[in-house]
């Protein structure tokens, strides 16, 4: 059963991303994200990471994509002219996506023991024991990230104030 | 208890069913409600006509919208036309699966009162409220009309703007619980009766302010109902929309109404619990303890869906700017006192652990 919901949300994840890059509507894309956006919600939640799937829906689908659609609503975009692309992106952009695959493939599967084992459906990390880690053994990166988001509002409200 | 897959299955399919039966049979019964309410305050009757007190007329509305020809203007775009309602009315049935409609009672290891007890049913609730936005803001764009298009607009700021506020509120009786299941949430208010709840003893009663008002602009009600704001945009976002689609989101506030009653009632009025502490009015058998704890459950929410349709009936509507200003600058700040004073208060009266 874990694995029928994996493999079916791992397909949705990837043919989102596809239609994503694919849709010439900036409004279908969008839509494409969430459900690229949710399927990993889901994904998270079989590998028993709950908190992190609500939060990925929480925050992403449900906040930033809707600014994302907001903005692309607002704007009235069109449907995106099409231009072949400069040439090197052709020839430095698909061998380089295609060498970074096969290098970050190379490195899980060599060092493989390394990483923590999970298993699909099983390990459940409950709240409780992510603000835990959060608030203790990772209160420094945590706070930082807070701080980096903080700055970024001011840097947002500066940006948008009306010079008077 | 574990259960194989199949009857864990069909259990929860049967449970779906019946509580989305129930849930859409309230839904009729609360559009009477606040047509019949809304009549008395301003002095007529309501509906009167269809059976005795007028009580048939949900179901000759349905029959109404159903038989009604369902236009689709030449310029909408299609696709999302379609999947705009659908995607507005399941979000508002979907979070009903995680909220307990009464006490714990189990009949052979089945939750009878509850689709299902998650850990993290609260975020749940949040994350679902959050994704109904699309329904209304692909609505409003699809349609291709400028009405529609400014009510969506206002109403995917408003409910970005107020989930803020909505979510920093319940941070409090999560604090004061410790768990985000609302089973757990509920247990903890089941002590002493009314002076365990949330809103008395727990002294959550500035987050449920909070969260009232939040939850008033998220569902788009009045007085923050702008986005249909119906002298300035004629219908809002659902003004090309005709017969089932619009009854789809017709049905979805009125199910998103239910939902919040439904919360609110769980984090700060103990949900199904009795408000006479656990031995008066909440039973002794199995069957007594069944069914007064979803009566006091359906009182409580009762209570609230008679505010909602009082508020409407009294208060005239939000500026756009007051609106904005009151969710950012009153609300949110407020709930983040809330959040420091709550956590101070548990941090000097508990032992650390």
């Amino acid at each position: 059963m874990h694995l029928a919901l994996f493999l079916f949300f791992g397909a949705m994840c990837v043919a989102g991303a596809l239609n994503l890059l694919l849709q010439r509507h900036p409004i279908n894309s969008a839509l494409s994200l969430i459900v690229v956006m949710s399927s990993l919600a889901v994904l998270y939640l079989l590998l028993g990471a709950e908190f992190l799937a609500a939060a990925q829906v929480i925050v992403y689908s449900g906040a930033i994509m809707v600014l994302f659609t907001f903005v692309i609503m607002l704007l009235n975009a069109g449907r995106e002219v099409r231009t072949h692309g400069s040439k090197l992106a052709y020839a430095a952009g698909f061998p380089g996506a295609a060498i970074l695959l096969g290098l970050l493939a190379f490195i899980f599967l060599s060092h493989r023991g390394e990483f923590a084992q999970a298993k699909l459906g099983e390990y459940l990390v409950t709240t409780g024991d992510l603000s835990q880690v959060l608030f203790t053994k990772l209160l420094l990166p945590f706070e930082v990230t807070s701080v980096l988001i903080l700055i970024a509002i001011l840097g947002a409200v500066a940006l948008a104030r009306k010079e008077h | 208890m574990e259960t194989g897959f199949l009857p864990f299955l069909l259990i929860s399919l049967a449970k779906v069913i019946v509580v989305v039966v129930i849930m859409l049979m309230s839904v009729a019964y609360t559009v009477l409600l606040e047509r019949k309410l809304v009549g008395r305050i301003q002095n007529r009757w309501g509906p009167s006509r269809v059976g005795p007190f007028g009580l048939l007329q949900p179901l000759v509305d349905g029959a109404k919208l159903f038989l009604k020809e369902d236009l689709m203007p030449e310029a909408v775009y299609r696709p999302l036309y379609i999947l705009a309602p659908m995607i507005a009315l399941s979000c508002a049935l979907m979070s009903i699966a995680v909220v307990p409609f009464g006490a714990d009672v189990r009949w052979h290891g089945v939750d009878l009162f509850q689709v299902t007890d998650l850990n993290i049913g609260l975020l749940i609730v949040l994350g679902i409220t959050s994704v109904g936005v699309y329904g209304i803001a692909l609505s409003g764009w699809s349609s291709n009309n400028k009405y529609s298009l400014l009510g969506s607009l206002r109403a995917s700021a408003q409910v970005i703007s107020y989930e803020l506020a909505l979510g920093l509120s319940l941070v409090g009786v999560v604090l004061r619980t410790g768990s985000l299941s609302l089973r757990d949430i509920v247990n903890v208010q089941a002590t002493h009766g009314m002076i365990s709840w949330n809103f008395f003893g727990g002294f959550q009663f500035v987050a449920f302010f909070i969260y009232l008002m939040a939850a008033y602009a998220e569902t788009n009600r009045s007085p923050f109902d702008l986005p249909e704001a119906e002298s300035e945009l004629t219908a809002g976002y659902h003004t090309e929309y005709s017969s089932m689609k619009f009854a789809m989101f017709f049905m979805a506030e009125y199910a998103n109404m239910i939902t919040v009653g439904c919360v609110a009632t769980l984090l700060f009025f103990g949900g199904p619990t009795s408000p006479f502490g656990p031995h008066i009015l909440s039973g002794s058998g199995p069957v007594s303890t069944a069914l007064l704890s979803v009566f006091w459950f359906v009182a409580k929410v009762f209570g609230f869906l008679f505010l909602y349709v009082w508020v409407r009936g009294t208060l005239p509507r939000f500026r756009y700017d007051q609106l904005m200003s009151f969710g950012w600058k009153f609300l949110m700040p407020l709930a983040i006192a809330n959040i420091v004073v709550t956590s101070l208060w548990m941090g000097l009266t508990m032992p650390m652990h």
